[in-house]
């Protein structure tokens, strides 16, 4: 929700037109939509929103976190229903029940977070999203030849017989648009697609889209990624608090228009100070090695890193290459043999659990707040004890100060400006930018020496995002270590002093941060890792 | 050789009503809800079978009734925990309190009683094959069935669209939901299925394996069909060997108390409920293995939020 | 079209409803059940739920039934709030019983003030140690508590009834498969004259404000309700889940089995194969109905216990079945549970507003 960005400006008015563009008379439009509207129970999501796709064209839907992109496709794809409001197809009123009516329509889409079945395989997969050969799909036996045919034309390569969770992130995107493309649709909706992808895997996807554009395909593509749809589309609605606040084509403004439309302000990059001096080693892995937790997770290989007093370091890398593992393993969640693959202060705490490494000054921000970092239906106050408990001293001789638990909750709720009915408000009443607002501040809060952060700002609304980045900054100007693991690359240069980049369990050595190119980090997300070092080299 | 036979068919009778339990229990589970209700599904069947069959005096009449019974409890199961959205392992053990206690209030005026028991069928010249002869060929009728009925479940599950269907909703409702299946209905239908195969377990118990009815006479075979499905680790074709090695340990107990070997008759009798936890135990120790093949959302419940 | 509506927030006056609305659904339910069984509703009712309370022997009669059930419930709950399913309380009461039991009969003839207390160590211990045996197995192997530990109430059953038909039985009981009566040594003294409540009810009234301290004023309370309510917060925080296992499945075997030395020693006076008619399974709706709450499971072990007299009463009374106690339990459960969605969610009525067709 952008209600608590104070950035936005509700008196702000678009340079561009807010109404849609006027369309040549005699040839429908693909899709029109007028004056939708949904609502949920805490918030409207969609507020009289208009806006008309043309056959062929790639129509960006742009919006930050929370603007109600995710609600206005899932109408066009028939998962959720407008409240209110028309939806013309090729000129005709349509009210789609579900999915599978859209995709009888020609709409095919591409979720962020993908609706695939892991234990299942490719065919099994694209065969659920296809109509039953008795309505005119193909057969169980076509199918492989079918997806080869189709990844083959197309540049995506798949083998129909793989099981999902053997996968990576790009290939089971590949999955989702060959599942698609087998429909032959009219209208393609891509829902954040390069949130997962290396640069060079999304220059690829783009031409993928292009070459289905030239066809005759229409595309919705969703991003809050300002120069990939500069890049990219033709046509762009921006949305901002549920409304379109303007409609424009996107190659002819530049990111700070096209920011300002989208944030309804100039994004401000966060305040640093230029000359800083490096404390001692506070943190270290050594050598750390560590088998996958799961069958669908990845091993960790020798990963050595040194994080100074004063300094932020920065992990890059595309999801599912080991993050959440690393996460695991420096919060201590999940430890190996070797006591000296984890040094605090020089002191030894690989085989030691996490709320030792928090006495030692080590604080921790996992990446889902939601259920990792807070216990949803849990109040704040004990929530706070979950991660603050001893070194706040928030419980004495197991017996909780509950005096001392409400007080620190209050101090993290209005030295972060959390939005909330109070400390006994449950973690799950919180909008994703104030939880995430209340899980880095209950660690801030504790003035630690060491800060390890997985995806400080993921899905947070502009002005949270700013606000975290800011206290972030603040605590390395305070001397303390920071790591943060972001797969938001403009973040990472913006707060990094250096930054290392994660691939297949793997670790870069972290480089200054004012030496590195965006397409040098690209090369080694993905798996580039020597070819890129020896090309600075 | 005589009594081999013998020993060879009381096996049989007593894995089938496990068998028909643990594989509706087991397409249950495949669509992702965990049923925890297999005692008091296959109680009611036992006596609605029993009783509709005494009363019709047609044991396959007492059957379907059971069959139904059986459907009737999951019925109410699905509707608590799919409609209602009531936590699985808790709703589950309600109905096997429930089932018992409403069992044993329905059947009261049939403990005693006696029933016309289902008759095997004997194929004239084949059953007369020494030791094979009546074991392949001398069965009841439900015996054959629950080897079609696990054969055909198997087929479904693996070959079929309806399967593929099911093993998507079991694995990630929310996909299933997101590409338009209805994870309810799908799952409603799973239950129900589950329900009808363990109210037929009941019946066969009370109509043919004892056959008359008393109260609690399941004895804590739902639980053992429940544990049967995670030593099969939900493939289909496991559970055969699954139910006939409990047929067998619990006949062998009842033959050995029989020849006395100075082993007091409750210690033997223990040996199928410490050789299900022994199973369990041996099973679940492979925790890779049981990730790999548990369906992924097995217990979760499902409510489309946004 | 009935549709069901997240709230942002559970609702607390509905946590305290819904308990009291499936009650009533519950009765309401029980009326029809008795008019189908040819029973008159009113006087059926009356019978089973006024009639028990309007006597002191009633009164005392409800303390015996609700002091094994509020035992057990506090245990279950304290472990189904860290989601540790211990479905066998049963067992563990039986094993609590035993040896508890045994040791009032190896000291048949002594004469000590220490026998009762170490009866009832005893008795904890056992079914300690018999809850130990799910809770090493789900730790080390993986294997699910909830089969493990009811298969355990099978085979203590069956232990049982080979002690007091075998090693246990009465010398003089003509062959009857019970133990001899306890002395007064290892009875449980009444709380008053002439009726059978014992002091068992005040160790059961403890243990509530126990739990009750424990859950909502200690780290290890808290850390057991984070386990259960976000597993993965319990491991960011540091929380060891095999400790909270075991601490989960100890209390409530231990309390299990303290319930079975109490039913032994207080209410029964001997070892036989009938010393819980079900009370372990029954603990398991006491459970649910005080919605894990210590308070919550003292009310609904009153509540559970009134089935079991009413019940006896009805079938003295009218003639009803017992069996149909075990009816009325079943279904006040699935009136808990359908009741407590009310918690989590708005019912709407009616078609989404202002959708154009």
């Amino acid at each position: 929700m952008v209600t608590d960005n104070p950035n936005t400006d509700p008196a702000f008015t678009a340079p561009a037109s807010a109404a849609p563009p006027s369309r040549a008379p005699g040839t429908p439009d693909l899709l029109t939509l007028t004056d939708i509207r949904k609502a949920f129970p805490a918030v409207v999501a969609n507020d009289d929103v208009s806006l008309s796709i043309k056959s062929a064209e790639i129509h960006a839907l742009l919006g930050e976190n929370g603007a109600g992109k995710s609600t206005l496709v899932k109408m066009i794809y028939g998962v959720l229903q407008p409240d209110s409001g028309d939806m013309l197809w090729e000129g005709e009123p349509v009210h789609l029940t579900g999915p599978s009516d859209a995709r009888k329509h020609g709409i095919g889409m591409v979720f962020q977070h993908f609706s695939l079945f892991e234990a299942l395989t490719v065919a099994e997969n694209i065969e659920l999203a296809l109509p039953s050969p008795g309505e005119g799909g193909p057969s169980r036996a076509d199918l492989p030849d079918l997806i080869r045919e189709v990844s083959r034309k197309y540049g995506l390569p798949l083998e129909p017989e793989r099981v999902v969770h053997d996968l990576s992130v790009g290939e089971r995107q590949r999955i989702e648009i060959v599942r698609c493309l087998l429909q032959e649709p009219k209208l393609l909706i891509m829902d954040e697609p390069t949130s997962v992808l290396t640069p060079q895997e999304a220059e690829q996807l783009f031409e993928t889209l292009r070459r289905l554009s030239a066809e005759g395909c229409a595309i919705l593509y969703i991003s809050h990624k300002l120069q990939e749809i500069r890049d990219l589309c033709e046509v762009a609605t921006v949305l901002r608090g549920g409304k379109v606040v303007a409609h424009c084509d996107p190659r002819t403004e530049s990111t700070q228009s096209l920011a300002r439309m989208m944030i309804g302000a100039a994004p401000k990059p966060p305040d640093r100070d230029g000359a800083k001096s490096l404390g001692p080693v506070r943190f270290e892995i050594r050598d750390l090695s560590q088998p996958a937790l799961s069958a669908f997770g990845v091993a960790l290989k020798n990963i050595d890193l040194k994080l100074h007093g004063g300094e932020i370091v920065g992990v890059a890398g595309v999801a599912g290459n080991g993050q959440n593992e690393l996460m695991a393993a420096l919060i201590g969640e999940v430890r190996g043999d070797r006591a000296d693959a984890i040094l605090i202060d020089d002191r030894p705490f690989g085989r030691i659990g996490p709320r030792r490494r928090r006495v030692a000054g080590a604080c921790f921000v996992p990446e889902e707040r939601m259920g990792h970092a807070t216990a949803p239906d849990m109040s704040l106050a004990e929530n706070s004890l979950l991660s603050a408990s001893r070194r706040m001293k928030l419980a004495r001789s197991g017996w909780i100060d509950s005096a001392k638990r409400d007080g620190f909750t209050t101090e993290v709720i209005e030295q972060f400006n959390v939005k909330t009915r109070g400390t006994a408000a449950e973690a799950r009443s919180l909008s994703g930018g104030n939880l995430q607002k209340f899980a880095v501040g209950r660690e801030i809060a504790q003035k630690p020496s060491i800060l390890i952060v997985n995806q400080p700002t993921w899905g947070v609304d502009a002005g949270s995002a700013a606000a975290i980045q800011q206290a972030l900054l603040a605590l390395a100007a305070d001397g303390a270590a920071v790591l943060a693991i972001s797969q938001d690359l403009d973040e990472l240069f913006a707060i990094s002093d250096r930054i290392a980049v994660m691939a297949d369990g793997r670790l870069s050595e972290a480089v200054e941060t004012a030496k590195l190119t965006v397409e040098e980090i690209g090369l080694m997300m993905g798996g580039h890792l020597e070819q890129a070092e020896a090309a600075r080299a | 050789m005589e009594s081999l036979t013998l020993i060879t068919l009381s096996v049989i009778t007593a894995a089938t009503p496990l068998l028909f339990a643990a594989t509706g229990e087991l397409v249950t589970e495949k669509s992702g809800v965990l049923n925890l209700g297999v005692e008091g599904m296959m109680i009611m069947g036992a006596v609605t079978g029993f009783g509709v069959g005494v009363i019709t005096g047609n044991p396959f009449v007492g059957v379907l009734a059971g069959t139904a019974a059986g459907a009737a409890m999951a019925g109410l199961f699905a509707f608590l925990t799919l409609g209602l959205l009531a936590n699985q392992v808790a709703t589950g053990l309600a109905l096997t309190i429930f089932g018992i206690g409403l069992s044993a209030l329905v059947g009261k005026g049939f403990v005693g009683v006696t029933v016309n028991a289902m008759q095997r069928i004997e194929i004239p010249i084949l059953t007369d094959i020494p030791v094979l002869g009546p074991i392949l060929f001398g069965q009841d009728p439900l015996v054959y069935f629950s080897f079609i009925l696990l054969g055909a479940t198997a087929f479904v599950i693996r070959k079929t669209r309806v399967g593929l269907i099911l093993r998507a909703v079991g694995d990630n409702h929310d996909a299933a939901h997101a590409i338009g299946y209805s994870v309810v209905l799908v799952r409603s239908l799973a239950v129900l299925f589950g329900g009808a195969c363990c109210g037929l377990a009941g019946a066969y118990l009370s109509l043919v394996y004892t056959p008359l009815w008393a109260e609690n006479m399941t004895a804590g075979r739902g639980w053992i069909a429940l544990a049967l499905v995670v030593f099969a680790t939900w493939r289909p074709g496991r559970l055969i060997l699954g139910a006939y090695l409990f047929g067998g340990i619990t006949i062998l107990q009842l033959h050995a108390q029989g020849a006395g070997w100075g082993v007091p008759s409750q210690i033997m009798s223990m040996l199928p409920y410490i050789a299900t936890i022994v199973v369990l135990v041996v099973i679940s120790g492979d925790k890779a293995k049981i990730r790999l093949n548990a369906p992924a959302a097995l217990g979760k419940i499902f409510h489309p939020a946004r | 079209m009935i549709r069901l509506q997240t709230r942002g927030e559970a609702s607390r006056v509905m946590a305290l409803t819904a308990p009291l609305i499936a009650v009533t659904l519950t009765v309401v339910t029980g009326a029809i059940l008795f008019e189908a069984l040819g029973k008159p509703a009113g006087p059926t009712l009356h019978a089973y739920f006024i009639q028990p309370l309007s006597t002191r022997f009633g009164l005392s009669e409800l303390l015996v039934k609700a002091t094994p059930l509020v035992l057990i419930g506090i245990g279950l709950s304290i472990g189904f709030r860290a989601n540790v399913w211990n479905i066998g309380a049963e067992g563990q009461l039986t094993l609590g019983a035993i040896t508890g039991g045994a040791l009032a009969l190896a000291f048949y003839e002594v004469d000590s003030p220490l026998l009762l207390p170490g009866m009832l160590i005893a008795g904890t211990l056992g079914g300690m140690a018999w809850a130990a045996i799910p809770a090493y197995l789900r730790i080390r192997f993986n294997a699910n508590e909830i089969l493990v530990s009811l298969m355990l109430t099978y085979v203590a059953g069956l232990f049982l009834s080979y002690l007091v038909s075998g090693p246990l039985r009465d010398p003089d009981g003509f062959n009857f498969p019970e133990s001899r009566l306890f002395h007064d040594a290892a009875t449980l003294p009444t709380l008053m004259q002439g009726l059978r409540a014992h002091w068992g009810a005040v160790i059961a009234l403890f243990a509530v404000i126990a739990a009750w301290v424990f859950l909502s004023r200690t780290i290890l309370g808290f850390q057991l309700k984070v386990l259960g309510d976000a597993p993965r917060a319990a491991s960011f925080a540091g929380y060891r889940e095999p400790r909270l296992v075991w601490f989960s499945l100890l209390l409530g075997g231990g309390l299990a089995g303290l319930a079975g030395v109490i039913e032994v020693s207080g209410a029964v006076g001997q070892l036989n194969p009938s010393i819980s008619p079900g009370y372990g399974f029954t603990a398991i709706i006491v459970a649910f109905l005080g919605r894990l709450h210590p308070l919550g499971v003292l009310i609904g072990g009153l509540m559970m216990a009134l089935t079991y007299i009413g019940g006896e009463n009805a079938q003295i009374a009218i003639g009803l079945p017992v069996s149909v106690t075990g009816v009325f339990q079943g279904v006040l459960l699935f009136y808990v549970l359908a009741c407590d969605l009310l918690i989590h969610y708005r019912i709407k009525i009616g078609r989404p507003v202002g959708v154009k067709a």
